[in-house]
């Protein structure tokens, strides 16, 4: 069986031969690496992305469960006239990349949070990210990041 | 593999028979095959069933999303569906999902019990309702039959005037709990508590929800003994997450704050 | 016309500058590329068989099944390990694939290698292993009395008859915690056509990775090439070989790239952990509060092979008492050999267990001595110029232990009151507190560990430094892991050099000398101390070969004169190789005496936690800290450093254990083995103490393991202070606060 559906804004498709999850499909098969494994069972939030514009974890959507759906995932979250997204400009700007494995979950997560709401306050955007773990940074530098981001003086 | 898509429940559960696996969230399905613990090898895709989703007052479908209920549900329910994984899990996971996983750590499940809510079932038989205490059978065991299909979870047409959750995990978010409680309670006095993760399913602690109720206006030794019996009631081990000990006694300590938050509130 | 000058002023994105890393931007965009993301033409996916028994003799392997199954192209097990069967760190005590017995949960017995990774894993569980149970050795003290030990450790300093009138004795343990890198294990190895192999996999240590999987595929050392990859955090996770040596084998006998990703549940059982202790002291004073004798006997659980027990355990003895002063010392340790899950290197390596608990005896002694915790620690604290209580080596490098107590005790204490958001409160959205259920408590800790390698081991770390038309190149087989290797490498070159434009070339194992492991905070000292000599030389020879005194991006000057533009000196070819060793460090004697370590760091942790003592739910509202750097070569990715070791140091105390019984684990998800979120992440304020001295580039000491080791402790005593419990284990569980009985 194939499965139709738009990723980042383009026509894709794949087979599916088994109950494979979505970002199996995305990371083997459409060579859109961006989202990550960490653990297969959304308890770390580096597989982010949008499934019909809903922040989701792909590890948890059967990727045949995609047909005629819009995925966006890391590599679609920046505007075409910029190389970042600002929310990627934020965490740049403020150091909170380290080993860089859950960047592009909280990328997501944090771009679907600012595009709903533009000025979080700190306990929202602590709530937004809660699904989000990153195990480098100890989450100062992240925080920074998206407070300047909202507006806010870091504390 | 083959994946069915229906887009009502009438076309659903024409479907559905033993050996089809209806895929709403996804949430807990897929950490099962993730973990290669299941390959279904029949899906049945519920995402775009509208009619699931559909919520009219005290009939919320069950492919409503923890998010909804977060923002729009019951005082306790919304509660405790903040606490369901993280915002990803809550944007995706629907609460026939978690009714159907029938896991003893349910978020969702103390609400159900505390309000004596029922589990709507359909089958190209027709429907039926299931009291929650005959729905949740044992340890991930429900009363659903393989050809029905979970369509919605039905609360009483009154709730309890006060209700309140209350959830006890080794971190502040994403996190199973050790014991989640419910305690609501009526003008007139009626207490109800219903506890989960201290038993294999969701349970009520009946003995002491009929002491308390008895007092209108509970002493501190009553509310000190209501949790000592709500500790007594419940059915708790010990495994890597918790003490049967510590169950115990958080179960009793979560119960009376809870209650005397509904307390305070009736007062106010 | 361009008028140029000669620079004066600190080159562009020098040392001391917070310069940002040069790989945020693919990293932010999902495009850097870790190990898991490779993949090559041709390229079949592997699995690994493992064993569901903590001890079982295997009576029978049959493949047969597995090999049945379409698309599956090999099925290996330890007949087919070409070279040594054996392999390991310090000793290669391991079985490449279980040979005859596993000896713990998750042992691999058998690889696969199939066209997918969903084949390969059926393939996997297809393998048929006929085991008979054995008793599993679970117990590190009853492997003590069998003599199952990996090492035994004797420390006796001082007068053995000294004896203090004010005496704390305790008993104290330390779970077992998880690196838990977000990046589990992975790689791709790539026969050459002609018997070799191109192996890039997740590892802190290539030319170590290399030597094994040399050795245990038969093959000349000029055969293996291990190539540096990107690297999803390791914190000591990577030190050990796990999948390197099955790829190469499954890639040599099917000819075809083979890749392999480890899924969380795997990684728990495919790297080591944090040792589990158990401690007992026994401290005694004068009135003074001087300390005159310190005894502890430590028993850490290596689990079923030796990995780095050795090293850790030592570690452990040495850093026993603490950065404070003591005539007299004995300590007893044993690394013990169990059916446990296999222990080695994580973060604060030793340091951490003892910490807990030589941290908690001296908060004991202050309160029987009635003296302000600090004040005690203060009176004993060590110094450059003191010898170390355990080993007796002088200490010749800055250590100041006393200014960070000082820098820390003036800190102001920023604490707001919780407000009535429930994000603020212990149990979070779990909506189980109130303001009026919490108790506020403050705790505070110092610790001490060494940095580089020890015990006489010849620790070096090889760097070329090259001048292009593309600017300064670092060449280094160093592995960047999330740490800031690549920056601060950068940043160093440019100082030294002079020039503005620099970066890191990651060199595969045949094209450069090993750079030791990214470990024991080494890598800024080892890898850094070997770029800035060589960078420097390279500066004076450029600058001799014009006859000038001067060297930056405009070029060579002499005086105010440009004698030699950048694009002339260019033209040329400029490199400079160095291999960099730290001071020489001995074996110990009998009585565990000698020059032990290359240099030593110190720091101070404070925590103030909001604790509900009646549910026994805490939340740590803040760890403040005063750490010695030496020289803080890059502020921000300190901060970060700091930030995220405190982290992993609260995770200890309050949530992270692997927990084992019988020898298999039962929470090797991160469903159950909790990691800290962004609302469980305490705010951190953090001075860096700097003080010339270090044999590090421009004075600079490693950073990366003291913000995990007393931010433990510190954790602990803040709930103590608001609960009046003893908690004498970590991580502290609610029942431990909740419960009469508890510990």
């Amino acid at each position: 069986m194939i499965v139709s559906f738009r990723l980042n804004g383009k026509e894709a498709t794949f087979p599916v031969g088994h109950p494979a999850s979505l970002l199996d499909v995305l990371r083997a098969d459409l060579g859109a690496a961006g989202a990550k494994n960490a653990c297969e069972q959304g308890e770390c939030g580096s597989c982010s992305v949008l499934l019909d514009g809903v922040l989701v974890c792909s590890c948890l959507v059967m990727a045949a469960d995609v047909e005629g759906s819009e995925v966006a995932t890391v590599e679609g979250v920046n505007p075409a006239d910029s190389s970042l997204h600002p929310v990627q400009q934020a965490m740049d700007d403020a150091g909170a990349v380290q080993c860089g494995f859950c960047t592009p979950g909280i990328v997501v997560a944090a771009a679907d949070l600012f595009d709903h709401n533009p000025h979080p306050s700190q306990a929202e955007i602590k709530e937004a990210l809660a699904g989000n773990i990153c195990r480098c940074t100890g989450y100062g530098a992240i925080l920074r990041a998206f407070e300047q981001l909202a507006g806010r003086d870091a504390p | 593999m083959e994946t069915f898509y229906p887009s009502t429940v009438e076309e659903a559960v024409t479907v559905l028979e033993e050996g089809v696996t209806p895929l709403a969230g996804g949430t807990d399905l897929m950490v099962e095959v993730n973990f290669g613990h299941s390959r279904p090898e029949r899906v049945l895709a519920l995402r775009r069933v509208e009619e699931l989703a559909e919520w009219d007052g005290n009939r919320i479908g069950a492919g409503v999303v923890w998010r909804r209920l977060e923002r729009h549900g019951p005082r306790a329910l919304a509660q405790a569906a903040r606490t369901v994984g993280s915002p990803q899990i809550r944007n995706a996971g629907t609460i026939g999902g978690n009714v159907a996983t029938a896991s003893p750590a349910g978020d969702g499940h103390p609400f159900l019990a505390a309000v004596d809510a029922s589990i709507e079932v359909r089958s190209t038989e027709g429907s039926r309702l299931i009291p929650w205490d005959e729905f949740f059978v044992g340890v991930k065991e429900t009363a659903l039959r393989p050809n029905e299909l979970i369509t919605a979870v039905v609360l009483p047409d009154e709730l309890p005037e006060r209700h309140a959750f209350g959830k006890v995990g080794v971190r502040n978010a994403m996190v199973i709990s050790t014991v989640c409680c419910v305690v609501t309670r009526g003008s007139d006095g009626t207490t109800t508590v219903a506890l989960g993760s201290v038993a294999p399913t969701p349970m009520r602690a009946y003995r002491a929800e009929q002491m308390i109720s008895a007092q209108a206006q509970p002493s501190e030794s009553d509310l000190a003994e209501f949790a000592r019996r709500v500790a007594e009631e419940v059915q708790p081990i010990t495994d890597h997450r918790s003490t049967e000990a510590y169950r115990r006694h958080a179960s009793g300590v979560l119960a009376r704050r809870l209650l005397e938050r509904c307390l305070v509130e009736s007062a106010a | 016309m361009t008028t140029r000058t000669r620079q004066t002023t600190e080159v562009t994105g020098g040392i001391g500058q917070s310069t940002a890393r040069p790989d945020s931007g693919p990293k932010l965009r999902g495009e850097f590329q870790y190990a898991q993301d490779l993949t090559a033409d041709g390229m079949l996916w592997a699995a690994t068989v493992r064993s569901p028994h903590a001890r079982a003799r295997i009576v029978s392997i049959d493949i047969a099944p597995a090999l049945a199954i379409d698309g599956v192209h090999a099925v290996l097990t330890q007949d087919d390990v070409p070279g040594r069967a054996m392999f390991g760190l310090e000793h290669p005590d391991q079985p490449v694939l279980a040979n005859g017995e596993v000896r713990f949960w998750g042992e691999p017995v058998a690889v696969v290698a199939a066209d997918d990774e969903d084949t390969a894993r059926r393939a996997a569980a297809a393998v048929v292993v006929d085991y008979e149970e054995l008793e599993p050795l679970v117990d590190s003290e009853e492997a003590d009395a069998r003599d199952e030990v990996f090492r035994r450790m004797r420390i006796r300093r001082g007068d053995q008859d000294a004896r203090g009138s004010v005496v704390v004795e305790g008993f104290y343990e330390v779970g077992m915690q998880d690196q838990a890198p977000l990046g589990t294990e992975a790689g791709l190895a790539v026969p050459d056509g002609e018997g070799g192999v191109d192996l890039y996999a997740t590892s802190q240590f290539v030319h170590v990775d290399q030597e094994q999987v040399v050795a245990s595929l038969g093959l000349r050392p000029d055969q293996v090439r291990a190539h540096p990859v990107g690297i999803g955090g390791a914190f000591g996770s990577r030190e050990d070989v796990n999948l390197h040596i099955h790829l190469c084998m499954l890639a040599l006998y099917t000819g075809r790239p083979v890749k392999m990703v480890y899924h969380r549940a795997e990684s728990f059982t495919g790297h080591v952990h944090r040792h589990p202790a158990r401690m007992w002291y026994r401290h005694e004073a004068d009135e003074l509060g001087n300390l005159v004798r310190v005894e502890a006997r430590l028993v850490l659980d290596g689990g079923a092979y030796a990995s780095t027990t050795a090293a850790v355990l030592a570690n452990a003895c040495y850093f026993s008492v603490g950065p404070y002063r003591c005539p007299s010392v004995a300590i007893d340790g044993v690394g013990a050999r169990t059916n446990n899950p296999p222990c080695g290197a994580m973060r604060g390596f030793g340091a951490v267990q003892v910490c807990f608990a030589h941290e908690s005896q001296m908060d004991r002694l202050a309160d029987e001595l009635e003296m302000d915790p600090l004040e005690l620690r203060r009176i004993n604290a060590l110094a450059t110029g003191d010898f170390v209580p355990t080993t007796g080596q002088l200490i010749t490098t800055p250590l100041p232990v006393l200014e960070v107590i000082d820098s820390l005790e003036a800190m102001p204490l920023l604490v707001d009151e919780p407000g009535a958001d429930p994000l603020e409160l212990p149990g979070g959205t779990g909506l189980t507190t109130e303001r009026s259920d919490v108790v506020r408590g403050v705790g505070y800790a110092v610790s001490i560990k060494n940095l580089g390698f020890s015990e006489g081991f010849d620790d070096y770390a090889q760097a070329r430094v090259r001048l292009t038309e593309e600017g300064a190149i670092v060449e280094t087989a160093a592995i960047e892991v999330g740490q800031g290797l690549v920056t601060v490498l950068a940043q160093i070159a440019r100082s030294s050099l002079g020039v503005s434009r620099a970066q890191v070339r990651h060199m595969d194992t045949s094209r450069i000398d090993s750079a030791g492991s990214t470990s024991a905070s080494r890598q800024t000292q080892l890898s850094g101390g070997a770029t800035h000599q060589a960078a420097t030389q390279l500066r004076q020879r450029i600058v001799d070969r014009y006859g000038g005194d001067h060297l930056d991006d405009a070029g060579v000057w002499r005086g105010n004169e440009l004698v030699a533009s950048i694009a002339e000196v260019t033209r040329e070819t400029w490199a400079e190789t160095v291999t960099f060793r730290h001071p020489a460090t001995e074996r110990p004697d009998e009585n565990g005496q000698g020059t032990i370590h290359a240099d030593l760091a110190v720091a101070a942790h404070r925590a103030v936690v909001d604790v509900d003592p009646e549910l026994g739910m805490v939340r740590v509202v803040r760890v403040d800290t005063a750490q010695d750097v030496g020289r803080a070569l890059n502020p921000e990715a300190i901060r970060g450093q700091i930030e995220g070791g405190i982290m992993q140091g609260v995770g200890l105390a309050i949530m992270e254990e692997l927990v084992v019984e019988q020898g298999k684990m039962r929470n090797a998800t991160f469903t159950d083995y909790l990691l800290p979120t962004v609302l469980d992440a305490p705010s951190v304020e953090a001075l860096l103490i700097e003080q010339d001295g270090s044999w590090g580039p421009f004075g600079a000491k490693g950073v990366g393991e003291p913000p995990t080791i007393s931010s433990t402790p510190a954790v602990v005593a803040a709930i103590r202070a608001a609960t009046g419990r003893p908690l004498t284990r970590v991580p502290v569980r609610p029942q431990d606060i909740a419960l009469d009985d508890a510990l």
